[in-house]
């Protein structure tokens, strides 16, 4: 007995009682998947699964920008890519609204150039090292500041997320609706923006944990799986939470034991609860085959 | 599952119950409910509907009908302010295109269902309290009144039983019972209906149908895009022609003639990419083509 307690403490409260940096990254791996999570839940509800990954590309010439001013430092590339990112969907709303392109089409023509615009401010004033520190980010290497930036993120995510809930459902549901019912104020676009705006700051907050590249991943793989369990929202919101948690934690500790790359192995591990869900959640694969009896009505 | 529909009493106890449904008298002061001058809608400068000029009288129950491409849709959601009309030919002021004598929040609009996503996650209770949101908004409480008026209307359209199912688990004629749930939760005085039947048995129809009719009986202004002209005949009182411009409007069994249907199809097929820019300027359509 004494044997399994000792060892199942060795390897799963250890590492996280002893470093202070596992203590750090787990603080930011929940928070942020706490609020990322649901957002992109959001996300798949609106047909728009791409457009996380489209925004975490759109960050990067924000966080060039803040790079070349101040160097490695986590408040001016946050901002930097908040602004970046905003910009990018701002302008691709505004395309949206006053043309006959769709929403994909304009968001992933204005991606590109931001991305390209922030590949070229990157290699041409720092090094290779420095763009993939940004790409892939590293959990491992959180501070006090990112702690905070994360914590304020996640906090501010859940109150917004929670006053917007009613109209943002109304307007994913059925936008035409909410186009012939609501008053100027609250005409979609509103909530369209406010809940892009999320996106991306839960998507910076992410950057220095996961890396812009993979801080899509904590957002949209629990999300993707979260709907083949459940048939309500509210539910599939909590799952998406959950399971996300749960590959960051378990993603830590074994980034922590095998030694491989934090950021990529939390997202590995939500890849492995992805395939879970899809092979035995009520909607995957094998409860379809299993079920051989129908009821009578 | 039931298909069952009480008429006046459901209704009347439904009208009754939700203390929502007692009518406007301001608005039946006014006897036009809809002016339409010269309303012209473009896509890419081709009209969708062209100089379309007349009104639907408060009350009245009038259908839509017109081929495929013929602006019937167009011209409900311009009803709903949903699309702007062309700025060339609006002349604001005195004469505005388009002229609605209530509010905006007294207009319900149904859209075609195949606009909806029905594998969206949420339950029969909840998409019909979604009609609330004029009063309850954003952010408000959903009251005991909203309440009442929600399960009402969930009675009225024989979908008892089913509050808590997912959209996603309904039939087609079921999830249109929600939609008309929600319509009638939502109270409106200008009920714009596009294609409401589309793809609708006819045990449902007939619940749907009644529903519309008493609505005309209780005074609100029904208008309706539909293609069946069995049911038109049966049911419209006044009817609305379109081809993309006004073929006929006034009594349904004058304006569904073979000659105007005829007509109305040779409309709607003529298209030519490099037409002429249209200078009609004032052409107004007087009395005469008014609904009776």
């Amino acid at each position: 007995m004494i044997d399994i307690a000792a060892f199942g403490w060795a390897t799963l409260i250890a590492p996280f009682y002893e470093f202070v940096f596992m203590r750090r990254a787990l603080v930011a791996t929940l928070a942020l998947a706490l609020s990322a999570a649901p957002l992109g839940v959001f996300l798949t509800l609106r047909r728009m699964s791409l457009l996380g990954d489209a925004l975490s590309h759109a960050v990067l010439p924000g966080v060039a920008i803040g790079f070349i001013v101040s160097g490695m430092s986590l408040t001016a590339m946050a901002i930097g890519g908040v602004v970046a990112g905003m910009t990018v969907a701002a302008i691709a709303g505004l395309v949206t609204r006053f043309t006959l392109l769709k929403e994909d089409a304009s968001l992933t023509a204005t991606y590109l150039v931001a991305l390209a615009l922030g590949v070229t401010l990157i290699t041409v004033n720092g090094s290779q090292l420095d763009l993939l520190r940004i790409l892939f980010g590293s959990a491992l290497g959180v501070d006090n500041s990112g702690l905070l930036l994360v914590a304020s993120v996640s906090s501010v995510s859940l109150v917004a997320l929670s006053a917007m809930y009613r109209g943002l459902v109304l307007e994913t549901f059925d936008p035409i609706f909410l186009a012939s019912v609501a008053n100027q104020r609250q005409r979609g676009w509103i909530w369209q923006q406010g809940f892009l705006m999320l996106v991306v700051i839960n998507l910076v907050a992410g950057f220095q944990t996961l890396g812009t590249l993979l801080s899509v991943g904590l957002m949209m793989l629990p999300a993707v799986s979260a709907r083949l369990w459940h048939a309500s929202l509210g539910s599939q919101l909590v799952n998406a939470s959950a399971q996300a948690m749960l590959a960051g934690a378990v993603g830590l500790l074994l980034s922590y034991h095998f030694d491989t790359p934090s950021g990529p192995t939390i997202i590995g591990c939500s890849g492995a609860l992805y395939f879970v869900s899809l092979l035995f959640a009520p909607g995957g694969l094998l409860p379809r085959w299993w079920t051989s009896t129908h009821r009578v009505a | 599952m039931a298909a069952r529909f009480d008429g006046d009493t459901t209704y009347n106890n439904y009208m009754a119950g939700s203390g929502l449904g007692k009518y406007n008298k301001h608005t039946m002061v006014k006897s036009e409910m809809v002016t339409l001058n010269n309303l012209t809608i473009s896509y890419q400068s081709h009209p969708a509907l062209h100089h379309l000029s007349g009104s639907f009288s408060t009350g009245s129950l009038t259908a839509v009908m017109g081929p495929n491409g013929a602006g019937k849709s167009t011209l409900l959601k311009s009803l709903a302010q949903l699309i702007p009309p062309d700025k060339a030919v609006s002349n604001r002021g005195d004469n505005p295109a388009l002229k609605i004598n209530v509010p905006r929040h007294r207009i319900g609009y149904l859209s075609q269902t195949s606009e909806l996503d029905k594998t969206f996650p949420i339950s029969v209770l909840n998409c019909v309290a979604l009609g609330c949101w004029n009063s309850a908004g954003a952010w408000s409480a959903v009251t005991a009144p909203m309440r009442n008026a929600i399960g009402n209307a969930i009675h009225v359209v024989g979908l008892q039983g089913f509050e808590d199912r997912s959209i996603g688990s309904l039939s087609g004629g079921q999830f249109q019972r929600v939609l008309f749930a929600r319509l009638l939760v939502q109270d409106a005085d200008l009920i714009l209906l596009d294609e409401p039947f589309n793809g609708i048995d006819s045990a449902t129809s007939a619940v749907l149908m009644a529903i519309v009719l008493q609505w005309h009986q209780l005074g609100r202004t029904v208008i309706a895009a539909l293609h069946d002209k069995t049911l038109v005949q049966n049911h419209f009182p006044s009817t609305l022609l379109l081809a993309r411009e006004l073929v006929a409007w006034g009594k349904t069994a004058e304006v569904l003639s073979a000659t105007n249907l005829g007509r109305a199809l040779g409309m709607a097929e003529a298209w030519d990419e490099s037409a002429a820019v249209c200078t009609v300027s004032g052409t107004t359509f007087t009395q005469s083509q008014r609904p009776a």
